[in-house]
């Protein structure tokens, strides 16, 4: 592929993918995120090649990222129409492609309702994702993230082309500052105000960094979007590099993911061979360079400030936040940090415009959310919503309600460092700011359902024992603060509650919260903040003697 | 440079710009207790004692002072009841590694902190890191380093650099707030190296009177 001189050339390349492309010719996609992988997706894919294959070309077939239904995998939908498949194994293959030829369904492995039985063919009528907008996570089954020509295909980056062509890098600034796009890393700091910042710092060279770390417990969609759809980050960061004026990128992400590395990797390597990246990138004269980086295995080298300083080469160590990395990061250089899931926006943001993004959403939180829906839950899986939509729908309109017929005792947000709230504030909408102030934000946006035998002391103590393991050690409350509520945790779960030890507890949350020096630390009392409000009885009961708080 | 002007306890201070907080509260005259600080290293803020109170239009937010730079207009408190439970919590949480190293105990007093408060730790490091970075920052030898992370980050001499500088330096005894770099040294040459040092004293032929544990050499005082 000789490598794209300007948007032109970009564009007769994309005219000629699509011109190859029958969009009525049948396509096999199977899934191979995480999940349906570990249900040996593989297989399924393999089978659909080797079938295929003796049927001359009538078929095609398209390993992709994750579709986002875990909980049935492995997933394959076959277009046109949408057709979904569900627990698809090897031996159902040759029925799926007779049947996709003759132009019919095979209507034992549609989805069926638990309760109603009433099946459902296409995607927009199986109830997990018909209550969904998959703005960001839609794209996953036509892709193949091997294949940039995929990305191409469906619109890729046409964002950077209008970017580059159009606008200037202050239209681009201000279109997301419109867009009022907030960080879905988990603080929701407005993403368009970091990239003026970072902007505006005087020195010269300038960093932005994808945070592809995603440590954050039950939180699983930035992996499924870094490598279902690596092009669409890869895209944003571009784009927000040349709003910015920064001439390096950096994807920071976990090590422990063969398939999501291989992918990037990749996506890195097509980017460049297509002039995507590199110098004078489709001729504008805008030179930009990505590199990819892998974390050291704990959960604090996802805190930007000890990020930026692994990326330097040095402990992944957080450092305080009085000067902020968007000033003074990577070797104290102006260094710009989003989230996976926020780079994943810009490029519709650009495309589709602020008026567009800001038409999705609640009053202060605009566009869509990608959240991780796990824990006793019937319908488990990676589900995008609009902000602001009601927790109900996430929970029983697309989750499909508690598991084997219980009842909904809590929602807990945000992972380790997250809330749990109970189940009355059921009708409570996605929301940051109202998150937040329930006790429960979002953070990432990992969502983990609890049934009525849930203990809630046990639930603080095994999240506490996660983030104890995790902290680095550096100051003095996070270190020993965590483990001595730990400590006292787990005697309250062992039966041996003392009196004093709800005060203790207090103290050490308050302590631990308000003096680390980083966010891991600083948060880590959340979960027990929130157990306090809405669920202290729990709590009292296993102290002898009433409340024992004397 | 340009001059800052900010109130500390409500005494106007002038100070130079860059200038963190601890240092303009010390040049003023007023105490922030601290456990990690040194002057000849570079800020660490680590152990949290020297948190403060910082109001700045309006908004009152808690930061450790020792990284903390001034800024014009700021009122620094560096005590209010907030501060106060922040200080005493910590120090009980330390008390539970080192119920009887001085500084703690003086802390203690001052702040009202219950040395058993909190469940007993087995090692008596405080994790203040001194040791560590006096060994890089100022005698560049790297002797010392953390090892581990979280509730089990501690120090560790490294054999094969203690055995050749350890006994002739012994700067970082004197510093440490519990004596258990003292303590980890011997363990380690104990464990790694013992005898050598012994092998040494004979060949020079050093009286037994004067073979002594003690840092021949004085340190600088901390701050």
């Amino acid at each position: 592929m000789p490598k794209l001189q300007s948007v032109a050339e970009l564009e007769k390349y994309r005219a000629e993918i699509l011109a190859q492309r029958d969009p009525a010719k049948p396509c096999i996609a199977v899934c191979a995120g995480a999940a349906c992988d570990g249900m040996d997706s593989a297989a399924v894919a393999a089978a659909f090649v080797t079938e295929a294959g003796k049927l001359g070309g009538k078929i095609e077939v398209r390993t992709t990222g994750c579709h986002g239904y875990c909980e049935k995998g492995p997933n394959v939908v076959v277009t046109p129409g949408d057709i979904c498949y569900f627990e698809v194994q090897p031996a159902d293959v040759p029925e799926i492609l007779a049947a996709t030829l003759k132009g019919e369904v095979v209507e034992r492995l549609v989805y069926k309702d638990p309760n109603t039985g009433a099946k459902a063919v296409h995607m927009h009528e199986v109830p997990f994702y018909k209550h969904q907008t998959r703005l960001l996570i839609g794209d996953n089954p036509k892709i193949d993230p091997m294949r940039i020509d995929d990305y191409l295909a469906v619109g890729g980056y046409a964002a950077l082309v209008k970017a580059l062509t159009e606008m200037k890098p202050d239209q681009v600034l201000d279109e997301v500052k419109k867009a009022n796009l907030r960080g879905r890393g988990g603080g929701g700091f407005p993403a368009g105000s970091k990239w003026e910042t970072t902007k505006n710092a005087p020195e010269k060279t300038k960093y932005v960094i994808v945070n592809g770390h995603e440590g954050e417990s039950a939180a699983f969609m930035d992996r499924a979007m870094l490598t279902g759809n690596p092009h669409k980050i890869l895209e944003g960061l571009i784009i927000g590099a040349y709003a910015i004026g920064a001439q390096k990128g950096f994807m920071y992400t976990r090590h422990d993911m063969p398939l999501l590395e291989k992918h990037v990797r990749n996506a890195l390597a097509q980017a460049k061979e297509y002039g995507l990246l590199g110098q004078n990138i489709l001729g504008s004269g805008f030179d930009f360079e990505c590199e990819l980086h892998f974390d050291v295995g704990i959960f604090v080298s996802g805190e930007s400030s000890a990020l930026m300083r692994s990326i330097e080469g040095n402990p992944p160590e957080p450092r305080p936040k009085y000067i902020r990395t968007s000033v003074s990061g990577i070797w104290d250089k102006p260094s710009n940090l989003n989230n996976v899931e926020t780079w994943a926006n810009v490029p519709q943001i650009i495309t589709k415009g602020a008026e567009w993004f800001t038409s999705i959403g609640s009053e202060k939180s605009k566009g869509t959310k990608l959240i991780s829906l796990s824990g006793n839950v019937v319908n488990s899986g990676i589900v995008e919503v609009p902000m602001g939509t009601p927790l109900r729908t996430l929970v029983f309109d697309i989750g499909g309600g508690v598991r084997d017929g219980k009842t909904l005792k809590a929602i807990h947000f945000g992972g380790a460092m997250g809330g749990s709230i109970p189940a009355d504030l059921i009708d409570a909408p996605l929301d940051f700011d109202g998150m937040s102030k329930l006790g429960a934000p979002i953070g990432a946006g990992g969502l983990l359902l609890m049934d009525e035998d849930t203990d809630m002391v046990e639930i603080a103590r095994y999240l506490l024992d996660f983030l104890v393991n995790e902290s680095c050690g550096k100051c003095a409350p996070c270190r020993e603060g965590m483990p001595q509520m730990l400590h006292i945790l787990t005697n309250m779960t062992q039966g041996k509650g003392k009196p004093g030890d709800l005060e203790r507890l207090e103290d050490l949350a308050e302590v631990t919260g308000a003096a680390s020096l980083c966010a891991l630390g600083k948060t880590s009392p959340d979960p027990l903040k929130s157990m306090f409000r809405y669920f202290k009885p729990e709590y009292e009961a296993r102290i002898p003697g009433g409340s024992g708080d004397k | 440079m340009s001059e800052i002007v900010l109130k500390i306890d409500d005494k106007e201070v002038k100070v130079a710009a860059g200038t963190t907080v601890l240092q303009a509260a010390q040049q003023a005259g007023i105490y922030i207790p601290t456990l990690c600080h040194h002057e000849k290293l570079e800020a660490f803020g680590g152990c949290r004692l020297c948190i403060v109170e910082v109001e700045s239009r309006g908004w009152t937010s808690y930061v450790v002072s020792c990284l903390y730079p001034v800024a014009k207009d700021i009122i620094v408190r560096t005590r209010s009841e907030k501060v106060d439970k922040i200080r005493k919590v910590l120090v009980e949480e330390l008390m539970a590694h080192a119920p009887d190293a001085p500084e703690l105990v003086k802390l203690a007093e001052v702040y009202g902190a219950d040395r058993n408060r909190f469940e007993r730790k087995e090692s008596f490091c405080v994790v203040c890191g001194l040791c560590v970075r006096y060994c890089d920052e100022v005698k560049h030898l790297n002797a010392v380093g953390f090892i581990d992370n979280g509730a089990e980050r501690e120090i560790s001499f490294i054999p094969e650099v203690a055995k050749d500088v350890c006994w002739e330096c012994q700067e970082c005894f004197a510093l440490c707030p519990t004596s258990y770099a003292q303590a980890a040294y011997l363990l380690t040459e104990a464990l790694a190296f013992p005898g050598q040092r012994k092998a040494a004293v004979r060949a020079a032929k050093v009286p037994v009177a004067t073979q002594r544990i003690i840092p021949i050499k004085p340190v600088a005082a901390t701050t």
